[in-house]
Order: structure tokens, then C-alpha cells, then sequence
């Protein structure tokens, strides 16, 4: 119970923290709550900062991109500076970044143009003191998309890059 | 592909058993592809001949696949048999020409089948040009195994497109495709081969890990694809006749994608994927040989070699939009060939060496086009919600492509259209299927 509420004031300090002042966390980031006692293997609860599941529905596991593009928007960047802290605070994790594309282009283009998403998040990672060891990409262009519908709606969540935990060493 | 590997095909001349009597018409009996036709030419094509009790089964199904390709094409309408006049009962004896002359054929094939006690069986044929009362060309014989009865029949359809058009055939093919189940945000895919018209579908993977654009060596028995199975996009090759793949021996770290092959059948152009930017390379197919093309901070990607192996199409987005350009095949300084409205990509040079196919994208629409290598005469041939990734029928005159569906439900399919942009046409394939890749005409 304790730890639960613990966790909430985390993630709110941490949205507050990404509203207002993107680059700057305080002491709230990670290694209180947990960190140790987890199973590697497992995703973990979400309300362990040091989980990958915490990573993924707390921090956020992805980020968004404009039509045919690869920059990282304010947006964006808030997210992956919180990613970044995670991974410095979670040395026992790697990374693989996941670069996808929208329907609207042709397959080859956009697997292109996936690597090149995949290498903005990882850049940007790295430049946040991200070892790059730990870091791998890889593009599906327009294999995997998230959601299925051909209009806007669908293809702004399908123009993603996403940073996926894994607990030890890069398959 | 085991069985059609090992079949021979025995071509024989019948010589002209009929002297072609006076013309009075201007010209023989023509059509001229590139003007689009608007008016199919009537074709009669009496059952084939039976000529012994195990011919029976072939012959039916042979007259049927001849009569197919030919109406396939747009450019021949079959006239039924109900409407004939006189029946073909010998092969060895000329047609009345004025009975099929009263119900409008313009051209009439005959032919006959016999099958032999090893699984052999021989098909030949005849065609007349009706109004010029004369025949049209030898006859011709081609023997081989029963099971390759519709080769065959794609044999005689071949010629008999030849004679009439004037150009190379393109029904004795195959193609590569990717074949895809289950829904769009979990798309199972794998690799197939097919007959061009869809039919002795095999499929060459299984789908554990994505493949996608499989494009095939110059003589048809090797193809090239991109696979996820090491993890992460790679380009592989597999042997069409056992099955076996390999990944190529390319940098571990690198993602590679796009390739095709040169027309030597050794050298590999693709795609390689570094720190997000993607350029072009060679090698050679059995592994050394690495040698960069381009290096731009830009997207180059979808390459693609001139018949003669002197020079590469391919695509970039270094002006800032994906578009067209040319360079030598060794590397060196490309020039932009497309300058239109819109997005361009996945340039394909026909193997006649006068066009390039390409998709384009404008205002939310996808086309598929045809260009001169210079880039001018740009003329799009479809439009829909997702045409992309043409190919060329081996005779440079027919383009297959992938076509796809809006939605959640949306599904690709394979199409064809001529050059002149008629005759669109779904290809049969038993699910959704993408990425279609002609063969060269089968030897």
C-alpha cells in the first residue's frame, strides 16, 4: 500500500516534470521504490519505477513522428529524456529501438525510413549519456502497424519509434 | 519445380504444310501493342485434336489455358464454340477458311495431343490468318512430361502471341510473390512461386519470420528476398529448385534490404541501413566483393540494373522528397529522371531496355507509371488507395503489380495492366498476396 501510493506521487512528479521542465527530474527518477528482489526475466509490476513494465505504461515506450519524417518533436524528446534516465538508473537493461512507418509509402522506402526513426531515438539516447552498447535498432517500415485503419487517426500511432526492455543482452 | 527443372522441352518444326495462297490484304494479320487495343481480335481455338484415348484428358485442358492466355491479354477475344461453322477433326487437313470467315475469327489455332506410354505427351499446333486465306507461320511441336502440360500450352499460346504481335511472349513464366494471412497488425507472410496466370502455386518458406520483395536471378533459379528470420532485416537467397537458403555474408550489425540481382547473375545490389541512413551497395552473391555505391546522408534504396549491367536506377530522398535517379552501375554522380507532381519510388527498367516502371504517389493517391530512362514521357497506368511495386512481364510489355485495400480489412492483391495502361486485370492467387517479381521466360 505504501509503495503503491509511493509510485502514483512518482509518476505524477514525473508528468509534472515533463510538463514543465523536460530536462530536470530531481531526485524522483528511479532507484527508490524496488530495483532489486525483481525477477529479470519478468516485465514486473507497474508500479516498480525500475520495471520494464513501469518503463512502458509510466515513462512511455514510444515515440511519435510527423508524415515522412524522422526529427523528434518537444513531445518526443520529454519522453525519451525520461527514458534515458531510466536506462541510467536500470544499468542491468538494454534496449531495442523499433523504427515503423505509416501505409502511406512504399515498403523499401519505409524501411529506410523506419531505421532512420529507430537511429533518432537511439541518437538522442545516446547524447543523454546512454551507453550505445546497449542500445540496438531495427526498422519494421510499414510491417507492424499499430493500429489498422486507413485514415490519420491510425497512422499517427503507426509513425512510431519504440524502445523495447529487454533484461539482458540484444537477441 | 524439381519436375520442371528435369523436363526438356523438345521443339520441332512442322514445316508449311499449307503454301500461303495470294493475299489480297495490305498487310499480315497485326496488332500493335503499344496503341492499346480497343477492339479484341477475334480468335477461334476448336478444342485440340485427341490422338490416342490418353491424350484425351490434356487436350480439353491445354485448348483451355491457350485460349486463356490469349483472351488474357486483352489484345484476342475467343469466339465460342457453339458459334462455329465447321468442326477441325484432322490436324493434317487445311480449314475452311470461308466458314470461319462467316462467323468473324481472324485467326484460328488447331492443334492436336498424344500421349505416350512413358508420361510423355506432344502437343502441336497450327494458326491461320483467316482473311488472308493463308497459314500463319509453321506449325509447331513441343514434347515433355505430362506433368508439364500447361508449359505446354503456355508454349503455344506464346507463339501464337508472337506471330500476331510481333513481339516475345510472356505465358511460359513464373512469378515470386509474398503470400499474406492474418490481419493487418499480425500479417503473416511467406514466399510463393506461381505460374504467371496463378496457378501450380509452391510456396518456398514457411511464415515464422517476415519476408518481403523477393525479385529472381536472371535465369530464374535463384531469388533474392529480405527476411526477418536472423532477427533483423537481410537479404537472402534461396534456391528455387531445393529450397535451400542462406543469409549473404554481410556486415552482422548492419540492417540489409532491397536486393536484386545483376544481370551477370552474380552481382547484388541492396540496400544497407548504418546508424539510420541507408545507401546502396554490391557483392557478390557467394560473399566478398562488398562495395559501397552512394554515400549520402539521404534514403537510397530500390535499385535496380539496366539490362546491359552499365548502369542503376534507384530512388532518394536527396532533394528533400523520394525520387528517381540514374548512375553508372560502378557508382559515380546519378542524375535525377523524375521531375513531376509528387513522390516517386521503386524504379523497375523494363528488360527491353526502354522504360522505367515506378510507383508514384500524389495528392494521397498511388500510381503506377512508365517512363523513358531520361525521365520524359511519364504516362501512369493505375490509380488507387495502394498500387505499388511493379514488375515486368519478360517482354517488357505487361507490368504486374501489388494493389491495396483501405482499412482494417484491407488486404493486397496482385494486378496487371499493359503498358498502355488497358486490360487491368486481378491475378488469381488463393489469399492476399504482395511483392510480385516476374521470372525471365522459362528456357
Amino acid at each position: 500500500m505504501k509503495l503503491h501510493s509511493k509510485a502514483i506521487l512518482l509518476v505524477l512528479a514525473l508528468g509534472l516534470a515533463a510538463c514543465t521542465n523536460p530536462g530536470r527530474f530531481g531526485a524522483g527518477g528511479a532507484g527508490g521504490a524496488g530495483g532489486s528482489g525483481i525477477d529479470a526475466a519478468g516485465l514486473g509490476g507497474v508500479n516498480d519505477p525500475s520495471s520494464p513494465a513501469y518503463f512502458q505504461q509510466s515513462i512511455g515506450d514510444r515515440v511519435l513522428f510527423a508524415v515522412d519524417q524522422s526529427s523528434l518533436s518537444a513531445d518526443a524528446t520529454q519522453v525519451l529524456t525520461q527514458q534515458a534516465r531510466w536506462l541510467a538508473n536500470n544499468p542491468e537493461f538494454t534496449a531495442l529501438i523499433e523504427g515503423h512507418a505509416d501505409e502511406q509509402g512504399t515498403r523499401e522506402y519505409n524501411l529506410a525510413l523506419g531505421a532512420r526513426r529507430a537511429n533518432s531515438v537511439m541518437e538522442y539516447l545516446v547524447s543523454q549519456g546512454v551507453s550505445p552498447a546497449r542500445l540496438k535498432t531495427i526498422t519494421y517500415g510499414k510491417e507492424r502497424p499499430l493500429a489498422i485503419c486507413s485514415d490519420e487517426a491510425c497512422y499517427s500511432q503507426n509513425r512510431r519509434a519504440v524502445t523495447v526492455i529487454a533484461a539482458s543482452g540484444l537477441s | 519445380m524439381r519436375l520442371i527443372k528435369a523436363m526438356t522441352l523438345a521443339v520441332l518444326c512442322l514445316g508449311a504444310a499449307f503454301p500461303a495462297v495470294a493475299q489480297e490484304r495490305s498487310g499480315p494479320l497485326r496488332i500493335e501493342i503499344t496503341e492499346g487495343v480497343i477492339e479484341p481480335l477475334p480468335v477461334a481455338v476448336p478444342t485440340f485434336i485427341a490422338e490416342n484415348p490418353a491424350a484425351q484428358e490434356f487436350a480439353e485442358s491445354i485448348t483451355r489455358v491457350i485460349a486463356a492466355d490469349l483472351a488474357g491479354t486483352g489484345l484476342f477475344r475467343e469466339i465460342p464454340r457453339d458459334a462455329f461453322i465447321s468442326q477441325v477433326t484432322s490436324f493434317d487437313s487445311t480449314i475452311q477458311y470461308s466458314d470461319w470467315k462467316a462467323i468473324n475469327a481472324q485467326a484460328v489455332v488447331t492443334g492436336a495431343v498424344s500421349a505416350a506410354g512413358d508420361g510423355r505427351i506432344t502437343v502441336k499446333f497450327r494458326a491461320f490468318d483467316v482473311f488472308a486465306d493463308a497459314p500463319l507461320g509453321d506449325g509447331l511441336q513441343f514434347g515433355g512430361s505430362s506433368a508439364s502440360w500447361r508449359r505446354m500450352a503456355h508454349k503455344v499460346a506464346d507463339a501464337v502471341y508472337s506471330r500476331i504481335t510481333g513481339e516475345g511472349g510472356y505465358f511460359d513464366s513464373r512469378v515470386v510473390f509474398v503470400s499474406e494471412s492474418g490481419p493487418k497488425d499480425a500479417r503473416l507472410k511467406r514466399l510463393g512461386v506461381m505460374d504467371y496466370d496463378g496457378a501450380n502455386v509452391q510456396y518456398l518458406t514457411d511464415s515464422s519470420s517476415i519476408v518481403l520483395a523477393p525479385r529472381f536471378s536472371p535465369t530464374g533459379d535463384r531469388v533474392l528476398y529480405t527476411s526477418y528470420e536472423t532477427g533483423s532485416p537481410r537479404v537472402f537467397v534461396l534456391d528455387v529448385g531445393t529450397v535451400q537458403r542462406r543469409a549473404l555474408d554481410v556486415p552482422a550489425e548492419s540492417m540489409t534490404f532491397a536486393p536484386r540481382f545483376g544481370p551477370d547473375g552474380q552481382t547484388v545490389l541492396f540496400s544497407l541501413s548504418e546508424g539510420g541512413n541507408s545507401d546502396l551497395y554490391s557483392m557478390n552473391v557467394n560473399g566478398g566483393g562488398l562495395q559501397r555505391l552512394t554515400s549520402a546522408p539521404s534514403i537510397e534504396t530500390a535499385p535496380d540494373f539496366s539490362p546491359d549491367g552499365s548502369r542503376i536506377v534507384f530512388e532518394s530522398d536527396r532533394s528533400g522528397t523520394q525520387q528517381l535517379y540514374v548512375m553508372p552501375a560502378g557508382g559515380g554522380e546519378p542524375s535525377r529522371i523524375s521531375f513531376g507532381q509528387g513522390r516517386y519510388g521503386t524504379p523497375v527498367w523494363s528488360p527491353r531496355g526502354d522504360l522505367i516502371a515506378f510507383t508514384k504517389q500524389n495528392n494521397g493517391r498511388f500510381h503506377i507509371g512508365v517512363m523513358r530512362t531520361d525521365g520524359s514521357e511519364e504516362r501512369l497506368l493505375t490509380a488507387s488507395f495502394l498500387d505499388e511495386g511493379p514488375t515486368w512481364a519478360p517482354n517488357g510489355r505487361v507490368i504486374m503489380f501489388t494493389r491495396g485495400t483501405q482499412g482494417a480489412g484491407g488486404e493486397p492483391a496482385l494486378y496487371s495492366v499493359d503498358i498502355s495502361g488497358r486490360n487491368l486485370r486481378r491475378v488469381p492467387t488463393e489469399g492476399p498476396a504482395s511483392d510480385p517479381a516476374w521470372s525471365p521466360l522459362l528456357k
